[in-house]
């Protein structure tokens, strides 16, 4: 017995053969209720997901902090370094 | 041969000279405030990483409004020198971050990688690996 016996086997691949009218049938109805239905369809989805659906969001408890300084490059810092330097010499009462 | 010694004498007392007025000229520059200078030696203040002064333990006013007061000129000199080096502020600011830190001196305190205040030891500051 092999391997790939062992195992259930799904159905053959098969395709749904179009319908060019849809699943719905259009036999009896209107031209407005065949320009209706589908909106009223939508209408009772878009219902149905606004009361089953809702997600919720919680406040996190600790502030969100953005950290900027990942976008600097080490590049950026070693051109910087000698003028910062100077920078911080000559503002010595500040440093 | 002996004149060129003698120029090389010249080079050394020229270069002497530029030194010893430098000497004199330096302290010339505005020092730290004693009140600063207090509390950086005792750890109330510490560098932070992103090239800004810190309160280290509780904030009280007199201490709130010297760090405030430092951090405004700090920001100032950045933001001139970020701009004729067409960085942004952050990047310029970080930068004079590591070199604040670099001369931090035993007892004062800084701030790690991490995020946490640290003072400094006898050896090298822990920093940011981007720092030259």
């Amino acid at each position: 017995m092999s391997a790939a016996s062992l195992t259930n086997r799904t159905d053959p691949a098969h395709m749904v053969p179009m319908n060019g009218a849809g699943a719905i049938p259009l036999r009896g109805m209107g031209r407005l209720e065949q320009v209706l239905k589908p909106l009223l369809l939508h209408a009772a989805m878009l219902g149905a997901t606004m009361v089953g659906g809702c997600v919720t969001l919680e406040a996190p408890d600790q502030p969100i902090v953005i950290e900027l300084n990942i976008n600097i490059t080490q590049e950026v810092i070693y051109r910087l370094a000698e003028d910062a330097g100077n920078a911080i010499e000559e503002n010595a009462d500040i440093f | 041969m002996t004149h060129d010694i003698f120029r090389r004498i010249g080079l050394l007392v020229a270069a002497a000279s530029v030194l010893a007025t430098g000497l004199v000229a330096a302290p010339a520059l505005a020092q730290r405030d004693p009140a600063y200078e207090a509390a950086r030696s005792s750890g109330k203040v510490g560098e932070k990483m992103d090239g800004y002064l810190g309160i280290v333990g509780a904030a009280d006013p007199a201490l709130q409004k010297l760090v405030d007061d430092i951090n405004i000129r700090r920001r100032a000199v950045y933001a001139d020198r970020a701009a004729s080096e067409g960085a942004t502020l952050e990047e310029y600011a970080f930068t004079a971050g590591c070199l604040a830190i670099q001369r931090t001196v035993p007892g004062e305190m800084y701030q790690t990688p991490g995020g946490g205040w640290v003072k400094r030891g006898p050896g090298a500051p822990q920093r940011d690996p981007r720092c030259p």
